[in-house]
């Protein structure tokens, strides 16, 4: 079978895969990218679509900022419409314990820079007037933005293919070996792909790829259920988010309403499977009628699911391995990684071709996962 | 054509007591037992107007697959009409109400 | 207690449960339908003055039969009419109910869906006016109506010529049967429709009376518009020599056969497999109808058949319920059961041939025809999504990429044209281009109907 050589082969074609090809090929790099089925099949084709910066993991600001940075310069570097909108997420306390809590983090959204409002009672419905009388309190952060996930990824691999990388769908990884200073993988249809340097973004996929090197990360497949209605009148201009989870919404200027579903739903990997529970749906419904009463009449007309990889203390793996030089992760982004897939694909480039990056990303280093790993509590708040 | 003219033409008579509702303001006499859609169309040739551009539709199924009719009440309600029967006072809509025109 | 749930009160669906009321068990039958019959054979209306054998002819006597059984299964049976089964998980069915939504849990399964026509689109059909062809036929039964007084029936189907008598016999004008397969394509395949059941014949019988009647009957058509500003004021063909011609109408039946409607059977867990015959993706059955363990599936919403292969079909499949309950069979009538089923099955097959659905004319479609009439996707616009590097190859990827079939219908009416679409653009063929996947809700369900009873 054929064998070719490459600077740089990346093991899956999500955000974050296409992302780093992208940027290591517009350095003038050799990559090859190499997805098991289609680019942005999964979390990164199917998650809701948020852009959001307050209420993010303090450690993640300048990794964020730097993300939305360019995604509000998507159309320029990437050369098409994602459907990004910066319609700026509107976020919802139902009581003071929950107002102290939108407190803290608008505070520490400020500290690194973002523009946060606080919004009272009584300017809530006269600015949202959809808004039911739940909500005591909320704040707004207007550069927190939108896209559409489906366009988002295939567009990016696209630009990556124009600036020479090589984009490997349907093709399964079946071996990954050291050879001298750089790897040997081997296909499913036999071919073979001598590259320098690994990078390991396949999400639930990906511990598979890091045992290989004797390094590991508990990772745990789960989908975020996604729910949509028939298009309404628009109105609805935020990404809204109430602050206990239950309810996650934006509508997007079509007019459809998008709704995420919580908890997450275990997910089977290895079947390919991510499914929607009908109780979740309902739930689901229950919840945005309560939160915009308005749209009780409104209809739910399709649910999806797709799978994505969750760390116990809820923030990604991003950086190099702890066993093996010239091998990279970047994975399990626990339900957030839509927002800093960018970010993290330039961070990965410059690590990789600079052997540095200026975001701090001490945080996200696998070899945490040396010692016992710390639960957050928002992990166990995400799953039944 | 016009668009007040009938589209369907009635060949059964039904039994049933009368009904009035109204569509889009319009005053529209039908029977117990009709489909809001049949009542529309004994009246005109339009069950809504399409959100992206605002063409008419008129449903295209009418066995509750397509999904082409569903009418807007007063309240913002949804109904669709192949499926629903009529009912004294019900007030229906081709679009929702304070939105007509409003198209990208 | 063995919950045994059967979905759909047409023929398929009454004939199960008569089978499983004769031997002592009590099946919950649910239908989305006020009436029970099916979309084919729905229990007209008591309060329409419809004079049913005018309009059926030769077939009211079965109609009614069909509903006097019905009347008397009705107390033996658990019928819930006006309820619709929106999602399926593992055991439990979720249901709406009067708005509400409700759970039932089930043993055995028996899906008896029916089916839908198979659309292909044309430029302007979106416009008020033209309708289904099957829906043409559920607006007389349904509603005592003619979709209009002067009316095109455009397809390919015997059913075309069948429902153009129909509405004759009830006044209507018809201004042209219009058949996209060419005459010669039908005539060879008459030896493989030897043995036809009555539906065949009295709708070739229907073709020769419509040429005796004076009623313009044309074979090999392509169809080039509707014509009309805001309703339909005309249908323009290209008939089987290329001439253009143009029949003033204020409606259209259209219809090129029927497909089955299988996102219930999809969900419930059933496999799917290509047939090339029907150029259309199908739940894979054994010789009883048995998808998977408990899941049977029945009638027209498994295999186009019509409704004497529905109600066999619903027979056998009640047979393999009471057989995996352990209960002893009447092994003879099994077996006449399964050759029926099998004969007219292979007959649709026949037919499939003898009115093909349209394919290279779909492919040849301009860009500016619409696709999907829900989110309002052209031809074009797919054309041009496929056309990207990276593009889709398959119809999941245009999908995501156009959001053709993503509406309200889920597919179910732009589906098949977007298959021919998608398979003319790769030239692999219609099974590589893939097929878009059932999902829960099946059709639109309310926020409020999620609310929990005060």
């Amino acid at each position: 079978m054929s064998a070719q050589t490459a600077d740089l082969a990346i093991v899956g074609g999500g955000l974050i895969g296409v992302w780093t090809a992208f940027f290591l090929a517009r350095r003038g790099q050799r990559v090859t990218l190499i997805e098991k089925g289609v680019v942005g099949e999964q979390s990164s084709g199917v998650n809701f679509g948020n852009l959001r910066l307050q209420g993010r993991f303090p450690g993640q600001y300048p990794l964020s900022l730097r993300s939305q940075a360019l995604w509000e310069d998507f159309d320029a570097l990437i050369g098409e419409d994602c459907e990004f909108e910066q319609t700026g997420h509107l976020y919802l306390a139902y009581d003071e314990e929950e107002h102290a809590k939108l407190e803290g983090y608008a505070t520490v959204s400020e500290s690194y820079g973002l523009a946060i409002e606080r919004v009272g009672p009584a300017d809530l419905r006269r600015r949202w007037p959809w808004l039911g009388e739940r909500a005591v309190a909320a704040t707004f952060s207007a550069r927190d933005a939108t896209a559409n996930p489906r366009l988002a990824t295939p567009a990016v691999a696209r630009a990556a293919a124009r600036q020479g990388a090589t984009i490997l769908e349907n093709s399964r990884v079946t071996t990954v070996d050291r050879e001298g200073d750089g790897f040997s993988l081997t296909l499913a249809d036999g071919s073979r792909i001598s590259c320098g340097a690994l990078v390991n973004c396949a999400g639930a996929w990906a511990p598979e790829i890091a045992e290989r090197f004797g390094e590991t990360a508990p990772v745990f497949p789960a989908g975020p259920p996604q729910f949509v209605t028939e298009p309404f009148p628009y109105q609805i201009e935020p990404s809204v988010q109430a602050i206990d989870g239950s309810v996650i919404f934006r509508q997007i200027p079509r007019g459809n309403i998008i709704l995420a579903g919580y908890p997450r739903t275990a997910a089977d990997p290895q079947a390919n499977r991510a499914p929607v529970p009908p109780v979740k749906t309902l739930a689901a419904m229950r919840a945005l009628a309560r939160v915009a009463p308005m749209l009780a009449q409104c209809h739910v007309i399709r649910v999806w699911s797709g799978i994505e990889a969750y760390l116990p203390d809820m923030i990604p793996v991003i950086g190099p391995s702890g066993t093996t030089p010239g091998l990279f992760h970047a994975f399990g982004f626990c339900g957030h990684g839509f927002q800093i897939g960018p970010g993290v694909g330039l961070c990965l480039s410059e690590m990789i071709l600079d052997g540095e990056t200026p975001t701090p990303l001490t945080p996200f280093a696998i070899t945490r996962f040396r010692t016992a790993a710390t639960v957050s509590e928002k992990f166990k708040k995400e799953f039944d | 054509m016009e668009r007040s003219q009938a589209q369907f033409r009635r060949v059964a008579r039904r039994r049933g007591p009368p009904v009035t509702l109204s569509f889009d303001g319009v005053s529209i006499r039908a029977t117990a037992g009709d489909s809001v859609l049949a009542a529309l169309l004994e009246n005109g040739a339009l069950a809504r107007r399409l959100e992206f551009g605002g063409e008419p539709r008129a449903g295209f199924c009418l066995m509750g697959a397509c999904q082409d009719c569903w009418v807007w009440s007063a309240t913002g309600g949804r109904i669709r009409a192949c499926t629903t029967p009529v009912n004294e006072g019900m007030e229906l809509f081709a679009e929702p109400r304070g939105m007509a025109g409003a198209h990208d | 207690m063995t919950e045994i749930v059967i979905i759909g009160a047409g023929p398929a669906g009454i004939s199960a449960a008569e089978l499983l009321v004769a031997n002592g068990l009590k099946p919950i039958l649910i239908d989305e339908g006020m009436r029970a019959g099916g979309q084919g054979y729905r229990r007209p209306a008591d309060d329409l003055t419809l004079d049913m054998t005018k309009l059926m002819g030769s077939e009211a006597a079965r109609y009614a039969a069909l509903h006097a059984r019905f009347a008397v299964l009705r107390s033996q049976i658990d019928y819930r009419p006006q309820t619709l089964v929106w999602a399926i998980d593992g055991q439990r069915l979720h249901l709406l109910r009067d708005g509400r939504a409700e759970t039932l849990d089930w043993d055995k399964l028996l899906i008896a869906s029916g089916a839908m026509d198979r659309i292909a689109p044309l430029p302007g059909w979106a416009m008020p006016g033209v309708f289904t062809l099957g829906g043409a036929q559920v607006a007389l039964k349904d509603q005592g109506c003619l979709i209009g007084s002067r009316v095109a029936f455009l397809g390919s189907s015997p059913l075309l010529t069948l429902a153009a008598k129909q509405y004759r016999a009830m006044g209507a004008e018809i201004a042209v049967i219009a058949d996209t397969t060419p005459f010669s394509a039908k005539l060879a395949a008459m030896p493989a429709l030897l043995g036809a059941p009555r539906t065949l014949l009295r709708g070739l019988w229907y073709m020769a009376e419509a040429l005796r009647g004076g009623i313009p009957m044309l074979h090999g058509v392509t169809p080039v518009a509707v014509e009309g500003d805001g309703r339909v004021e005309a249908l323009v063909l290209s008939d089987g020599s290329g001439r253009e011609r143009r029949f003033a109408c204020d409606a259209i039946a259209l219809g090129y056969g029927l497909k089955p409607e299988t996102q219930l059977a999809d969900i419930a867990g059933a496999e799917f497999a290509y047939d090339p015959d029907f150029r259309l993706f199908l739940p894979k059955i054994d010789g009883f109808g048995r998808a998977r363990p408990g899941l049977y599936l029945a009638g027209d919403g498994v295999r186009i058949g019509g409704v004497d292969a529905a109600e066999a079909s619903g027979a056998l499949a009640a047979h393999a319920v009471l057989s995996d309950l352990g209960r002893t069979q009447d092994i003879a009538a099994i077996r006449s059961l399964a050759r029926r089923v099998t004969r007219l099955r292979d007959f649709q097959r026949g037919l499939a041939r003898a009115f093909a659905w349209p394919r290279e004319q779909i492919a040849a479609l301009p860009d500016p025809v619409t696709l999907c009439r829900c989110e309002n996707v052209t031809i074009g616009e797919v054309r041009a999504a496929m056309a990207k590097a990276l593009g889709p190859v398959e119809v999941n990827r245009v999908k995501a990429m156009t959001r053709c079939g993503m509406g309200r219908c889920q597919g179910r009416v732009c589906g098949p044209a977007l298959q021919e679409i998608v398979a003319a653009g790769t030239g692999h063929g219609g099974e590589a281009a893939g097929r878009l996947r059932g999902q829960a809700p099946v059709k639109p369900i309310a926020l409020a109907a999620a609310e929990e009873p005060a």
